[in-house]
């Protein structure tokens, strides 16, 4: 059952590092976590990786594993052959801050920037209806655990630092996308996610969804729709005679940008 | 950027950047220890009644414990059942804590929690709904009625991101991986909060009137467990140095459905809400043993045929509660019977079977996460075949003693929400108060410590640049001891086996006696703990830290656990295997000892509850 997994993992700070090599006895059913744990149980106690649940709900322990972008805790050591040696590096994108754990608060400032959803009023007994087949289009989105790994392999900042900041990145299309499409939104949220959020930077080549652990299928139901909407409120004839004579799209019936 | 702190980013002035005794200041009027959805509401209820707020948390914003929350926010909507309402939920309740509770928070509670969802969804938060477009109701053990809102089995992220998304777009100060160690306190009263940046590993004080303590539970002190590795009952252990009391600490919950394969993932929780969708519980003969174990105190309100057991998901009016759906503690022990009278699952727990009940596409829309979860990590196809399970170290119900209107405990200025104040659950949470729970006190204890702040003017407690001196010592003896032997890790595995083996499900006394012997030990060798390396992000050095608070709480339960010669919730002893009237009219308060080396125990009688709400356990 038990054998002697080799590791390489990443230790070092923002100044340096280097790949250490470690032999841990792992079991079956481990995870690339546990093997970790166990590196730092026996033989580093010093050894820096973040985590909380292991249980691929928090979206913690998100670093690269023979340089795919992975939670530590949902990788199988089964799906590796038991003489394969394993290297776990730290989040490209993101600066290190010890070893397996990064900067991450690119991702808090983005999230500052983020319009906050705006209500209309609730109904007269005091609560609000919505269809169900309504909320799934948001609910999908929801389910991101801000694991940060569709931002660490977005190509548009992993090797561009100068794109940052100028761009929000998946994660954060995601959540311009819930808005836009909860139901009960009053908000028109195109403008700000072509602008501020830098969206018609994303040139769809979908390393984000390819890599999403919660499997949204971020690029076809979030980024796609949203390049959608936006194009169809700048371009679209049909949507300016609309205007026009005063039609609208029911969507926005009711919305204000911002 | 020079004004912005380094690591955060947080806006730092001038006389904030170093205070007398040389370490980040800041100053605040109510300070937040911990970032789940006590502390997320009880932040922003403080921010809007005018305060100026920061929440201080060990991890990244919106990785607490509340995301692992899966099957719903119990709440007395009445949007499934008109019969519903608070009165109802407040009586579950009671009776689910095996009437330990304290009453008054339980009514509160009731009351206020439709509220308090209803504006979840105001911020943002999007909930499974019901035909008619409201939010949905689950059923879950012990409720009446189906009654837990929901998205999915997936609610605590749903609770934890829009909490966090409010926060942020209130602009309150966030303080990440940042723990707190010690309480400052001018005489006997709160003046702030000592801790350092996990980061860098650079002190930090925080001066407040007011610090709200919101840090979850104790779960970490078990092998066996579904906490996350934050659990190690900081807050706990926190108040009790600030010399406020602690209750209910004998009261552990073991949810009875924690994955028990592979063992990388046992204690692993698996939703209850499994069970509250049709699922039910078979032992390794195939039968559904359940209706063996159906209390006297339910008998009454319990199926006892599988055919009134399985009408009752749609006809509640006529038809009994499976006894699936019994209270934690009593479905926890009937799976620790089965599995030691050697009727158990093949890796050592017992079969949760939904797969054979309901539609594998009804299974993947209302449990999603747990079909990803079984897949991902057991191999298990949760639509084709029986889950295994057993009990897994889950809750305490036990925590800082507080005032039951404005959870400020015995000491002027601090307070206590969520898991780590005790009062609320008696001896036994039903599933789904939890989150119900943070939100309602949560948003209580801010608005009072707010109040409490704005009302000093510049009467302001002070803080005493000597003891902020002192508080870096005892954070920082790990590195400073020579001759020291012991490896952190080491002991806190020590001591999970040693209060699973002594202290878990089924307790006695020469076990119990045996556990406080051991966390004896288990001090001293802490006193004897190294760590390698340097203060940046180093987590040997941050668990011996944290392993002291693991250890004051330990010996609370192990105290409680012992001083209680009864068997009630989650509190189940071999020796004492019935409830007793007496001890049910009181409870057990544990304070810092004289010494500041462990803990005093002592009773006291349980609040009586008014004649009004009396009637409500009247038969009917």
């Amino acid at each position: 059952m038990g054998y002697d997994l080799k590791m390489r993992i990443w230790r070092g700070n923002e100044a340096a590092g280097e790949l250490q090599d470690y032999t841990v006895e792992v079991s079956e059913g481990e995870v690339v976590l546990d093997a970790i744990h166990r590196v730092q149980a026996t033989q580093a106690g010093d050894l820096a990786v973040r985590w909380n649940c292991k249980a691929g709900k928090c979206g913690s322990c998100s670093a690269e594993i023979n340089g795919r972008p992975r939670l530590l805790c949902m990788t199988r050591l089964s799906d590796f052959d038991e003489t394969e040696t394993i290297t776990v590096t730290p989040m490209r994108t993101f600066p290190v801050i010890r070893d397996l754990v990064t900067d991450v608060s690119f991702n808090y400032e983005k999230a500052k920037e983020l319009p906050s959803f705006a209500p209309p009023p609730r109904d007269a007994d005091g609560k609000r209806r919505m269809a169900q087949v309504d909320v799934e289009r948001g609910q999908e989105f929801r389910k991101c655990i801000e694991c940060f790994l569709c931002q660490n392999t977005c190509h548009v900042v992993r090797d561009h630092e100068d794109n940052k900041p100028a761009f929000a990145g998946p994660r954060f299309f995601l959540r311009y996308a819930e808005l836009d499409m909860h139901p009960l939104d009053t908000h028109d949220r195109r403008q700000l996610a072509q602008g501020a959020a830098g969206l018609g930077m994303c040139n769809i080549t979908k390393c984000c969804t390819e890599v999403c652990p919660e499997g949204i299928k971020i690029t076809d139901n979030a980024i796609i729709p949203m390049k959608e909407r936006v194009a169809d409120k700048k371009y679209d004839p049909l949507v300016w005679l609309g205007n026009k004579i005063g039609l609208r799209n029911k969507d926005y019936d009711g919305r204000s940008e911002g | 950027m020079s004004d912005r702190h380094p690591m955060t980013g947080n806006r730092m002035s001038a006389d904030e950047a170093a205070g007398v005794h040389g370490f980040e200041r800041h100053t605040h009027d109510v300070v937040v220890i911990g970032a789940g959805g006590a502390g997320l509401r009880a932040a922003i209820a403080a921010h809007e009644a005018g305060a100026k707020t920061a929440i201080v948390c060990k991890s990244l914003l919106g990785k607490a414990h509340t995301v692992m929350a899966e099957g719903g926010i119990a709440a007395a909507m009445g949007n499934r059942w008109p019969e519903d309402n608070w009165e109802v939920h407040f009586r579950d309740t009671m009776r689910g804590g095996k009437m330990l509770n304290n009453w008054r928070m339980a009514q509160l509670h009731a009351q206020e929690a439709p509220e308090r969802v209803q504006e979840l969804e105001d911020w943002g938060a999007l909930f499974d709904r019901t035909e008619d477009g409201l939010i949905s109701q689950r059923d879950f053990g012990g409720h009446r009625y189906a009654r837990l809102a929901h998205v999915g089995d997936r609610t605590g992220l749903e609770m934890i991101r829009t909490l966090q998304q409010r926060a942020v777009a209130l602009g309150i100060d966030v303080f990440m991986e940042c723990t707190i160690t010690e309480l400052l306190k001018d005489g006997d009263k709160i003046s702030g909060a000592f801790g350092y940046w996990r980061e860098t590993g650079r002190f930090v004080t925080f001066e407040a009137p007011s610090v709200i303590l919101a840090t979850g539970g104790i779960g970490k002190s078990f092998k066996v467990t579904s906490n996350s590795w934050e659990y190690t009952g900081d807050g706990h252990a926190l108040a009790l140095r600030a010399g406020a009391s602690l209750i209910n600490m004998e009261f552990v919950q073991f949810h009875p459905t924690g994955m028990v394969w592979p063992p990388s993932v046992k204690g692993l929780l698996v939703t209850e809400s499994v069970r509250g969708d049709g699922g039910i519980l078979r032992n390794s003969e195939g039968k559904r043993f359940m209706f063996d174990y159906i209390p006297e105190f339910f008998k009454k309100e319990t199926a006892d045929t599988e055919e009134e057991a399985d009408r009752w998901y749609d006809d509640k009016k006529n038809n009994r509660r499976p006894p699936e759906l019994l209270p934690r503690d009593e479905v926890a022990r009937a799976i620790n019977s089965e599995i030691k009278a050697g009727r158990g699952s093949p890796h050592g727990g017992i079969f949760l079977d939904i797969a054979s009940r309901r539609d594998p596409e009804y299974i993947r829309k209302r449990l999603p996460s747990m079909y990803h979860q079984f897949k991902e990590l057991a191999d298990v196809d949760i639509t084709a075949e029986p889950m295994e399970i057993g009990p897994t170290c889950h809750y305490v119900m036990g925590g800082v003693e507080v005032d039951p209107d404005t959870e400020e405990s015995s000491v002027t200025g601090l307070y206590a929400v969520g898991e780590c104040s005790g009062g609320m659950h008696g001896s036994n949470r039903l599933g789904g108060n939890s989150l119900s729970d943070l939100l309602v006190f949560g948003r209580r204890a801010g608005e009072a410590a707010a109040a409490y702040a704005s009302g000093l003017g510049e009467e302001r407690p002070y803080v005493d640049p000597q003891v902020v001196l002192a508080a870096q010592d005892p954070a920082l003896a790990a590195f400073e001891r020579e001759g020291g032997t012991e490896n952190p890790y080491t002991v806190q595995q020590d001591l999970q086996q040693t209060m699973n083996d002594l202290v878990g499900i089924i307790r006695k006394a020469e076990e119990l006696s045996a556990s406080l012997e051991e966390i004896e030990k288990f001090k001293q060798r802490a006193d004897q703990v190294v760590v390698e390396g340097h203060r940046q992000f180093n987590p040997g050095w941050h668990l011996s830290i944290d392993l002291r608070n693991m250890l004051l709480v330990s010996e609370c339960i192990a105290k409680a656990a012992l001083a209680r010669e009864e068997s009630r919730g989650g509190h189940t002893r071999d020796d004492f295997p019935k409830p007793s009237e007496e001890w049910g009219a009181k409870n057990l308060v544990l304070r810092l000892n004289a010494a500041g080396t462990g803990v005093d125990l002592s009773e006291q009688p349980l609040p009586v509850m008014p004649d009004e709400l009396k009637t409500f356990f009247e038969e009917r």
